[in-house]
């Protein structure tokens, strides 16, 4: 039977901020439900039906019904707040957050380091250090949830998701799928495994050399072509990509939009969708033609390519993802 | 808003029901009703013309190019049809309020008459798209190109949800079309009938008011659907 | 129905007319409420069947009663069955279609053939939904998302989809029908302030339903056709997008929710002012928060949505306006409670459900706001934390007030007294097995038990028996009031036109009421709840 939990673990920079608000909101409706269950027994009892007493017709208060109506609206202020914070903490990832892609499948989570370890249905991450999950579906809307952690999103098909996290405590911790996705639904399950950071390293270093992600995409890009288009000297027929991540791109048709992963997803499956200002569209969708690991590799790749001071600008960018030696040294 | 009904002094009329007062309160009771159904009917079709705005939104261009590819001219005879057909339920309507019925049923049949028109058109709209290929799920190819990009073919997932919702939008007043010219067949034969009188004529009256409402829906639908980027 | 079950000597809704076609054929507004009841109860039972094996299946961590993909069915069928066939329907279309008319003093509602054609549309979107769970089931769940459901899920989405579309065209045409009924059909001297609470809380929910219903109808046509045609509206491999389905869906099935949760409120209005001899605290205020309930009820929906996907600042948006309806929906309680005060206050029956509601409303509303706080959403939302809210307030909130008020007008109803110790019996079983069947699913959600789930890690499987001993509780304490309520139609106690010494003009006509209402005409020259004019000595049973 186990032991049955009645709270659960804390293990991430989330725990200790949600527990917070969660505890002030159960203080709160204690102090409601005493004052109201209260109220409710003494009054009925002491206002009971009494031979020859009649009850006293009585309207109302408009000075109560304000009372009561403004006065929760200072706790819900208060509650709204607090969370929307957190809330807002969660959406903006940091920079400099490691970055781990996840494809989520009917019915289990495939899982790819940046310094190109895979793993399915584990997650191992460093205690201490900030962990970005960039999350794509291959079929159905999943959801990765972390419960000692605080966390959840949805993983949708066809965009990207999302999550980022800080762990604090070593251990091993339940992931489930939180999203209603068939049969296997609740056998999509794992672990998240937080280590110190030499044993992470450890880990890392363990079993056969991986290739960092970035680098697979630069592969790829050659690969697949994209590099007689997106040259780096801005001859090509497409855009320089050097530096684009992260920045404004400005559109044909006056919008402008910030290079995002999703952008830059949808840019290799759709191009026709986003057409850049001053350039035609000419680039071919590569919608079937590439896997999601291609896809994540490639959307690596472009993130790294950060324009270097005193490089020329065709080299080949200094990459954010720490590679791995055989030394098991990071750089 | 009325405080409760103050009864009509008069002689019952036939066609009185047993829970109401007078005539009076039966007309603006079935009237109430009718408005309120008309007001479902917005929110119904509000939820396709939501969708549509929002993928019109996301891929403009695909959309701009699919919709050169539905024939304005058709589109604008059927809406002069429609506006036409409201003028002679208008009249019918009138006719029904002075009792004169034998014009009544003249309307009314005119009415049916450019009901019956608007549906002939959109079967032809329809059998062009069939014959063009454009019909989603029946072997779609859009053979057209971006607007303004003569040389980049469109996306042709997102060209076909165009005509996704274009057949499930137009379809659904079609529908909603071939139900009016159902009950406007109610109304000849009841009309012939002699069922209505100066008193009486809620039938024609409410049935007016859904008459005009579809008009209404294909006033917002065809330039939505037709008039992009027209020149 | 061919014999007479209510010996009456006068002639009464039920005897004036015999025979089967009397009942199908009805524009009774009184006859078409028992039709529903007959049909709304079955699919009760149906939808309970349904939370009985769930919770058998849970009581041990490893999936061993049923398969997993039966186990989908379970949970889908269960929400599909509740939601829309029993919650949706239970208060408006049985007592709603019964009191509407008699409460402001009209011969029926506005529309009585509609209110048949209503009826009709419930049974046959029954019988589909029937023979969907006849033939296998949906595993979709009763939010239907896609792509799951346009893409993945078996064929029988169509029809399940078709069952709640027809549906929904009952209960908005039941929406339209009190709307217009209260606006046009009210008998002289009933202005608008004299209107009993329970009228002002249908009235709200109609608006909601008038308005709300053909949004999910629409969605429901546009998903049969994505997945018969493959459109690919809502499919991102066919150009869609999921989540356009999710806003559109919860557009509607959020304010279903207050659908269900406001004539309830009506209903606790009615109990709490008769059992304390007193008219409602605050009328106004309680009256103005239904329709309040109903408009803030639209603008919340994506509070659903808040790990879905969304925009930041749309996520900000809708927590900040989800509080908002807090307020209201506390004016009520609060209201009620300060009622109690100086009142003169007995405990049959009806009240203790009352009593039960506070309580058990008070604690699914503040979890509610558990919910509208971002950073916990995140954490609980997909959780069993959500389970256990709307559990609370949909069954410890609208089936308590539906008990409640059956009770209330059992006598209107059908002329006869349910026994009234296992009235309270019943009463009190079933607040026990409520909370402990849903209480411990709280802290099952925060722990992080997600729902939907078949098998869980074997250290949650404590709190998962204790809530299924709870349901095996609260499934006496349902079916307790079925058996001595039957009985109660051939032995129970004859019932006086007005054994509560109420106010309101249902307890001024005969129990049971002819088929026009009333004998007389009646003409309303004073304000609701008048108790301080009523007699104290309740009527002579």
């Amino acid at each position: 039977m186990g032991n049955t939990p009645f709270w659960p673990e804390s293990a991430s920079n989330w725990a200790p901020g949600v527990d917070g608000v969660y505890i002030f909101l159960i203080l709160v409706s204690a102090v409601m439900c005493v004052l109201i269950f209260g109220a409710v027994g003494i009054l009925s009892v002491k206002y009971r039906r009494k031979p020859g007493v009649q009850p006293t017709a009585i309207e109302g208060s408009h000075l109560l019904e304000i009372t009561w109506s403004v006065l929760p609206m200072f706790f819900f202020l208060a509650f709204f707040l607090w969370g929307a914070i957190i809330y807002f903490h969660e959406r903006t990832p940091p920079q400099g957050a490691s970055e781990v892609y996840v494809v989520a499948k009917q019915w289990m989570w495939k899982i790819e380091h940046p310094e190109g370890q895979r793993e399915i249905n584990t997650l191992h991450v460093p205690v201490g250090k900030d962990v970005k999950l960039i999350m794509t579906s291959m079929d159905v809307i999943h959801s990765f949830y972390i419960p000692a952690f605080r966390i959840k999103q949805d993983v949708l098909p066809g965009r990207y998701s999302i999550l980022w996290f800080r762990a604090t405590q070593a251990g091993t911790y339940h992931l489930f799928c939180a999203e209603y996705c068939g049969t296997q639904h609740s056998g999509m399950i794992g672990s998240i495994i937080v280590q110190s950071p030499s044993e992470y390293q450890s880990w890392l270093n363990g079993g056969s050399s991986n290739t960092p992600l970035a680098q697979t995409g630069e592969k790829a890009f050659a690969e697949l072509g994209c590099v007689t288009c997106h040259r780096s000297d801005a001859q090509g027929r497409g855009p320089v990509l050097t530096g684009v991540y992260g920045k404004p791109v400005a559109l044909e048709d006056g919008r402008t939009v910030i290079a995002d992963e999703n952008y830059v997803r949808e840019s290799i499956l759709d191009p026709g969708a986003k057409i850049v200002a001053g350039y035609k569209p000419v680039m071919p969708t590569f919608q079937g033609i590439i896997s999601e690991e291609q896809l994540a590799a490639l959307v690596a790749y472009v993130k790294s390519l950060t324009p270097a001071a005193g490089q020329p600008a065709g080299a080949v960018a200094a990459k954010a993802a720490p590679q791995t030696s055989k030394t098991g040294k990071v750089q | 808003m009325s405080d409760s009904h103050v009864a009509v002094a008069e002689p019952a009329h036939r066609e009185l029901r047993h829970h109401f007062v007078d005539m009076e309160q039966q007309a603006n009771t079935a009237s109430l009703g009718m408005w309120l159904f008309l007001v479902t009917e917005i929110m119904f079709f509000g939820g396709m013309f939501c969708a549509y705005l929002i993928y019109r939104l996301k891929y403009f261009n695909d959309f701009a190019a699919a919709s050169q590819s539905i024939d304005v001219r058709w589109g604008a005879l059927n809406t002069a049809v429609l506006l036409v057909s409201s003028f002679t339920m208008a009249m019918a309507v009138r006719c029904a309020q002075l009792g004169k019925q034998k014009l009544l049923v003249v309307f009314l049949l005119f009415t049916m008459l450019f009901g019956a028109t608007f549906l002939g058109v959109k079967a032809k709209e329809y059998y062009d798209k069939y014959e063009e290929h454009h019909i989603p799920g029946l072997n779609f190819n859009f053979d057209g190109k971006l607007l303004g990009h003569p040389d980049y073919p469109v996306n042709q997932r997102h060209t076909e949800m165009f005509f996704s919702i274009y057949f499930a939008m137009t379809g659904m007043h079609a529908l909603h079309m071939i139900i009016g010219l159902g009950l406007m067949a109610y109304l000849i034969i009841a009309s012939i009938q002699g069922k209505f009188d100066t008193r009486y004529y809620t039938p024609v009256e409410n049935i007016g008011l859904y008459w005009h409402f579809v008009d209404v829906v294909w006033i917002y639908l065809f330039p939505l659907l037709y008039l992009i980027s027209r020149k | 129905m061919a014999t007479a079950v209510v010996p009456q000597q006068r002639t009464n809704y039920l005897n004036a007319e015999h025979g089967v076609k009397s009942w199908l054929l009805t524009t009774d507004h009184k006859r078409i409420a028992i039709l529903y009841m007959f049909v709304v109860t079955f699919f009760f039972f149906i939808g309970g069947i349904y939370a009985l094996l769930i919770r058998l299946e849970l009581l041990t961590p490893a999936g061993d009663l049923v398969q997993a993909d039966t186990y989908n069915r379970l949970f889908s069928g269960h929400g599909i069955v509740m939601v829309f066939f029993f919650l949706i329907p239970v208060v408006p279309a049985i007592l709603g279609n019964f009191l509407v008319p008699i409460m402001i003093g009209a011969k029926d509602l506005a529309f009585p053939r509609i209110n048949l054609l209503s009826w009709y549309l419930y049974v046959i979107a029954g019988g589909l939904m029937l023979h969907v769970i006849l033939t296998g089931g949906v595993d979709t769940g009763w939010t239907f998302y896609t792509p799951y459901s346009t893409a993945f899920a078996s064929p029988k989405v169509v029809e399940a989809g078709m069952a709640a579309f027809i549906n929904g065209f009952s209960s908005i045409f039941t929406g339209l029908n009190f709307i217009v009924t209260v606006h046009r059909m009210r008998a002289p001297g009933m202005t608008w302030s004299r209107l009993p609470l329970f009228i002002w809380a249908n009235y709200a929910t109609s608006l909601i339903m008038v308005l709300g219903t053909p949004v999910i109808a629409i969605t429901l046509v546009l998903l049969v056709l994505e997945r018969v045609f493959r459109l690919g509206i809502f499919d991102p491999k066919l150009g869609g997008d999921p989540l356009l389905f999710q806003h559109l869906f919860w557009f509607y099935s959020h304010p279903a929710v207050y659908i269900m949760i406001l004539p309830s409120m009506g209903v606790i209005s009615e109990l709490i002012a008769c059992f304390s001899r007193k008219r409602i605290f605050g009328f106004q205020f309680v009256a103005l928060s239904s329709v309040a309930i109903a408009v803030l009820g639209f603008l919340v929906w994506a509070h659903h949505m808040f790990v879905a996907g969304m925009s930041v600042y749309a996520a900000l948006i809708f927590s900040f306006l989800t509080f908002f309806i807090g307020v209201p929906s506390a004016i009520k309680v609060f209201n009620w409670t300060a009622t109690m005060y100086k009142g003169s206050v007995t405990y049959e029956t009806p009240m203790l459900y009352a009593f039960g509601f506070i309580g058990l409303f008070t604690i699914g509303g503040l979890t509610g706001l558990f919910l509208a706080t971002l950073g916990v959403d995140i954490h609980v939302t997909d959780t069993y934390f959500v389970v256990a809210h709307f559990h609370y307030v949909m069954v410890g909130g609208v089936v308590m007030a539906y008990l409640g008020g059956l009770h209330f007008w059992w006598p209107k109803i059908t002329g006869r007294m349910y026994p009234e110790g296992m009235g309270k019996l019943a009463a009190l079983i079933g607040f026990i097995g409520f909370n402990l069947t849903f209480f411990p699913q709280f802290i099952l959600g925060y722990v992080g038990m997600p729902r939907r789930y078949y098998q869980y890690p074997p250290e949650f499987q404590m709190l998962n028996v204790l809530s299924t001993a709870g349901a095996t509780i609260l499934g006496v304490g349902y079916l307790f009031p079925m058996v001595y309520m039957l009985w109660s139609l051939r032995y129970g106690e004859i019932a006086p036109d007005n054994p509560w010494n109420a106010a309101g003009l249902e307890w001024k006509t005969t129990s049971p009421p002819p088929t026009f209402n009333f004998h007389e005409d009646p003409i309303v020259d004073f304000e609701a709840y008048n108790y301080d004019e009523l007699k104290d000595i309740p009527d002579e049973r």
